[in-house]
């Protein structure tokens, strides 16, 4: 198809002696506000890491718009991938000098400093974000949702085509998770980015990604739309979790819902034994 | 700018300092006098400007920038603030080199003491170099302990040679061990000056990289650089430069870890400013332990390591007490 963007194809890549992804495919169109769900080790980060560069493979290729990542140098992926990863470092520079730090892929070779339209795509992302009052702030005086914010402030500052991001709403608060989702899906819809993202919050990976991908063991085991992928079934299966799935009232996105039947009953105290706890469960 | 006007007064500071180290000591002079003693060949003081103080003040000015900016990229590299430009073992190679040359008589026949204190040097970069890569990758933390581990087998290997050798050996080991900046020889005071001004030029190309590096290396790779690259450069820049500073004057420590904190205090982490301010800083550092070592007890001299050790760590201690600053570590 002309349309794919993201090739990735008969992946093989991962640790000597340990997580292998093995032959993996997956395509994605420009545009696309696609999610990866999976449990904790089932190489969601290790698929981010082939497409990063930061692990070789050892099988298969990664294109970008019809050019193979291997070819390219760190700065030309740069240039057209921007990471948000899963814990953002901090360090004693301001808010302002991270969200610029985005500009570095663009600088020529041993340039000095930033020019003007370094410093304006900057500020545009700095207001985008809200950072505006806090530009001058020390990443270390800033709280989690912030830091989080101005991590991808400094990434959409690298004006990448393809955006990823490692559990950008982990950790955050409601308000930060629908503030940063409501962003990205509006930059994804006004100028066509391409986001790629990890998350583990099923129900906001079904209400924004109109593409997923669920992984298991190093394996792609559903890909489609939330409708195709969020099935009790393949949830049971990816995750081992018992659940129940309704629509959305207002938006009629799949809403995923623990199922209580098979969660331990209430703690209950022996009274022959005083101290000691048993724990009874349902079915088994 | 802020930036600009800093630095501009490091500078200021820079002159006036090394004008001062000229005309104090055992033979004060007068500012106004020093052009008059130089056009005259013949007088003493002529001997004492040209031969003692101006090699004196050029090498601490070299030596000073040169441990303090090592200071500051190594710190910045390894993301660890306790890193110094002796962690990795440099100086301890450097010690050997010059102890075996001394127990073994090789220092009497004629080869100055730096050649076998650069021979240290260059023996324990290429080991840690070396021993550090795998896999063509460099990995910073196995660097640091192999570097550290040098430090401790070479220090060791010195006080093993100590043992066997005699007294007025031993006084000589000791002696080097100590620093000095008694180098009388202008042309090696001023290549040494000349290397360490083109070196900070070289380093400061990297400031981008260094900042970007303040985040990590992760980081700075997805902003395109190629980090294995920039710290094998620096590693090996760093590490030569350390070398000459060792082979010059001994082991003069403290400079490398205090002043690159003391310039990040006052400038910001900024390497673009950083690393010429952590220079300057460094210079007027050493140049002014070296006034106090020919002051306190003239018309004896007291060595400049010890001068560095306590006049800079007491100061250091009181800055950061009392500004109430939080340290921005590297």
């Amino acid at each position: 198809m002309r349309d794919d963007f993201l090739e990735i194809k008969n992946v093989t890549c991962g640790y000597p002696g340990g997580f292998m992804l093995n032959s993996l495919n997956l395509t994605l169109q420009k545009g696309a506000f696609a999610g990866i769900i999976g449990r904790n080790g089932s190489g969601k980060s290790t698929l981010f890491k082939s497409i990063t560069g930061d692990i070789k493979l050892t099988g298969g290729s990664v294109k970008l718009d019809g050019i193979s990542l291997s070819g390219l140098t760190l700065k030309e992926r740069a240039r057209r991938i921007a990471t948000v990863p899963q814990f953002v470092e901090t360090g004693p520079i301001t808010v302002r000098e991270h969200v610029l730090m985005g500009r570095v892929p663009w600088l020529s070779r041993f340039s000095y400093s930033y020019n003007k339209t370094d410093n304006e795509i900057a500020e545009k992302y700095i207001n985008l974000t809200g950072l505006n009052k806090l530009s001058d702030n020390p990443l270390t005086g800033i709280s989690g949702g912030e830091l989080q914010l101005s991590a991808i402030a400094s990434a959409l500052t690298q004006e990448p085509s393809l955006l990823l991001l490692d559990e950008p709403t982990a950790h955050l608060d409601i308000h930060y998770q629908a503030m940063i989702m409501d962003m990205l899906y509006s930059l994804n819809r006004a100028e066509k980015l391409t986001v790629l993202m990890i998350i583990h919050d099923l129900n906001l990976a079904g209400e924004y990604c109109d593409y997923l991908v669920m992984m298991k063991d190093g394996k792609i085991c559903a890909d489609g739309t939330p409708e195709e992928v969020l099935s009790s079934r393949n949830i049971m299966d990816a995750f081992g979790a018992d659940v129940l799935i309704t629509p959305h009232p207002v938006t009629g996105r799949p809403v995923i819902l623990r199922n209580p039947g098979n969660r331990p009953e209430q703690q209950t105290i022996n009274d022959s034994m005083p101290g000691s706890v048993q724990l009874s469960y349902h079915g088994n | 700018m802020k930036y600009t006007l800093m630095l501009s007064i490091s500078a200021l500071l820079l002159v006036l300092s090394s004008l001062f180290s000229l005309v104090i000591g055992e033979v004060p002079f007068s500012l106004a006098d020093v052009p008059s003693i130089l056009s005259d060949p013949s007088s003493m003081e002529h001997g004492i400007l040209t031969h003692i103080r101006i090699p004196r003040t050029i090498l601490a000015m070299a030596i000073g920038g040169s441990l303090s900016l090592c200071g500051v990229i190594l710190q910045g590299i390894y993301r660890n603030p306790l890193v110094e430009p002796y962690t990795l073992g440099i100086s301890g190679g450097a010690a050997v080199g010059v102890t075996l040359a001394i127990v073994t008589g090789l220092a009497m026949k004629g080869i100055p003491l730096s050649f076998f204190g650069f021979a240290g040097a260059l023996v324990t970069i290429f080991l840690v170099y070396t021993l550090s890569i795998r896999n063509n990758r460099m990995s910073t933390g196995k660097m640091l302990l192999i570097g550290v581990m040098i430090s401790f087998i070479s220090s060791s290997v010195v006080m093993l040679l100590m043992s066997l050798t005699n007294a007025e050996q031993l006084h000589g080991i000791i002696f080097w061990t100590m620093g000095s900046l008694n180098e009388t020889d202008n042309t090696v005071v001023f290549t040494l000056l000349g290397i360490s001004v083109v070196m900070l030029g070289v380093t400061i190309l990297f400031a981008v990289p260094l900042n970007a590096m303040r985040l990590g290396e992760a980081k700075a790779r997805h902003l395109g650089i190629n980090t294995t690259v920039i710290i094998r450069i620096l590693f090996i820049i760093t590490s030569l430069m350390t070398g000459s500073c060792i082979a010059v004057a001994g082991i003069i420590g403290f400079v490398g870890l205090i002043m690159p904190h003391f310039s990040r205090l006052i400038i910001g982490t900024d390497y673009r400013v950083l690393l010429p301010s952590a220079f300057l800083n460094g210079a007027i550092f050493l140049i002014w332990c070296d006034i106090l070592a020919r002051i306190i007890i003239s018309p004896n001299e007291l060595p400049i390591g010890v001068i560095t050790g306590i006049f800079g760590g007491i100061t250091f201690i009181i800055i950061l007490s009392s500004r109430r600053v939080k340290p921005r570590l590297a």
